[in-house]
């Protein structure tokens, strides 16, 4: 059995790192606003924007834009989302794990995978596989729209020179506080598809609004320039989105688990107060054995 | 004027201005572009510059960082990627922006940088909007 000393030490040693965690289960919940409100105040831009988008996008051909051609696909590009630091619970490797079945299955099927990470925690992971094209660490701690938009820009253009024929978007997408999920996103070519939806929601919600339906629109310039410029906002948008998504969600999941660690913390200080009380107990039980055993000697 | 246009403009971190107002000057990228209550459906591209709109005969400019804007149902969403109010402008700082922009302009197209030169083109003609909108406010 343990000695009296080590035990103390042990309770000691569990209870600082209690505090560690408790104190980083707070900062994270503290962050966890920030980001949310980000998330929020971005929400009003991309719904606005998707339904523009879908408006525009009706009575366009897929073949017109190059961002939007539909090619027979031969290479695969992963863009893969994940923080930049850990101490989050399975909310990076859950990403990972499924970016790893996606590129088993994608080469099983005989195409070429190549994978650009944004965050550190992915790209730590990933980089052993030799496909990592290139990688965005570091700025997930802070992070602006125009982060967002040189990588869509350095996805895109490698997309038109051809040197990915489908362009596959994943990250931990934010459900709630207590639950985030790995979301695999189409990212390019553009989905007329999508569009569409968008479309028909919003033309039913207006009609519902005012009674008449939605006229046809006056482009200015035309509609092909504003498509022109509009889809490489839609693409920042994008990846924005999931940057603002994913800021939230490691939060999020890191108050989870230092919360659980937090608590683990104080279970194992109780199970080890009690083999203390015990060793204790013990030691002087015996040292009372010692002193009766002598005094019964001296007689 | 009994008639409004309910304004909106909105960026990635939140909306900036939503009242219903007279008349809204837009800096489209084929030239401005004046919007009344009762337009027709309308769906254009925003370059970097100034948006005006008037309400009860005073006039607020707005710089705008360039994105889209939408008119439908009386009502007209400008979707920027920033915009800032002509009182939040530092128009020093605008100013020693501009400088810099130029001077970056310059060492771009001299090393023929396309990339640098779009950049530097944006970062300057953002400035320039920024002192417009100084200037008025003083």
């Amino acid at each position: 059995m343990a000695s009296l000393k080590d035990v103390k030490q042990k309770i000691g040693g569990v209870k600082k790192t209690s505090q560690i965690t408790s104190a980083m289960n707070m900062v994270a919940a503290a962050k966890l606003r920030g980001a949310q409100e980000k998330m929020e105040s971005f929400r009003d831009y991309a719904e606005k924007f998707n339904s523009a988008m879908g408006n525009l996008s009706s009575g366009m051909q897929s073949g017109q834009f190059p961002l939007m051609e539909a090619r027979e696909v031969q290479t695969v590009e992963l863009v893969v989302v994940t923080s930049d630091r850990g101490l989050c619970g399975s909310f990076n490797s859950n990403v990972i794990n499924m970016v790893l079945k996606l590129i088993a299955e994608k080469q099983k099927e005989g195409k070429k995978v190549s994978i650009v990470c944004i965050g550190k925690k992915g790209y730590q992971k990933l980089r052993h596989s030799g496909l990592v094209r290139k990688n965005h660490v570091d700025i997930m701690a802070k992070f602006e729209m125009y982060n967002a938009r040189a990588i869509a820009q350095d996805v895109a253009d490698n997309f038109i020179d051809g040197n990915a024929d489908e362009v596959l978007l994943l990250y931990p997408e934010f459900i709630s506080v207590g639950v985030q999920k790995p979301k695999l996103m189409p990212f390019l070519p553009v989905q007329p598809v999508a569009a569409e939806d968008a479309k028909a929601k919003t033309k039913s919600t207006e009609k519902n609004e005012d009674g008449a339906e939605a006229v046809a629109y006056i482009y200015e310039p035309g509609s092909e320039e504003i498509m022109t410029v509009l889809q490489p906002l839609y693409l920042n948008v994008m990846v924005y989105h999931a940057m603002l998504e994913t800021g939230a969600g490691e939060h999020a999941a890191r108050m989870t688990s230092m919360d659980n660690a937090t608590k683990a913390c104080h279970d194992i200080v109780h199970d080890l107060t009690l083999v203390y009380n015990k060793v204790r107990q013990g030691s002087i039980t015996s040292e009372l054995m010692d002193i009766v055993g002598g005094a019964e000697a001296l007689k | 004027m009994a008639e409004k246009i309910q304004l909106e403009i909105v960026t990635p971190t939140g909306a900036v201005v939503s009242e219903a107002v007279d008349i809204v000057t837009a800096p489209g990228t084929d030239g401005d572009f004046g919007v009344l209550a009762g337009h027709a459906p309308l769906l254009s591209t925003i370059k970097i510059g100034n948006l005006e709109y008037k309400n009860d005969n005073q006039t607020q400019t707005i710089m705008v960082n360039g994105g889209f804007c939408e008119v439908s149902n009386n009502k007209i969403t400008f979707l920027v990627e920033s915009a800032e109010r002509g009182e939040d402008i530092d128009t020093e700082r605008a100013l020693r922006a501009k400088e810099r922009a130029e001077k970056r302009l310059a060492e771009a197209q001299r090393q023929q940088e396309a990339f640098d030169v779009a950049r530097a083109e944006a970062a300057l003609q953002r400035a320039i909007a920024r002192l417009k909108v100084g200037e008025k406010k003083s």
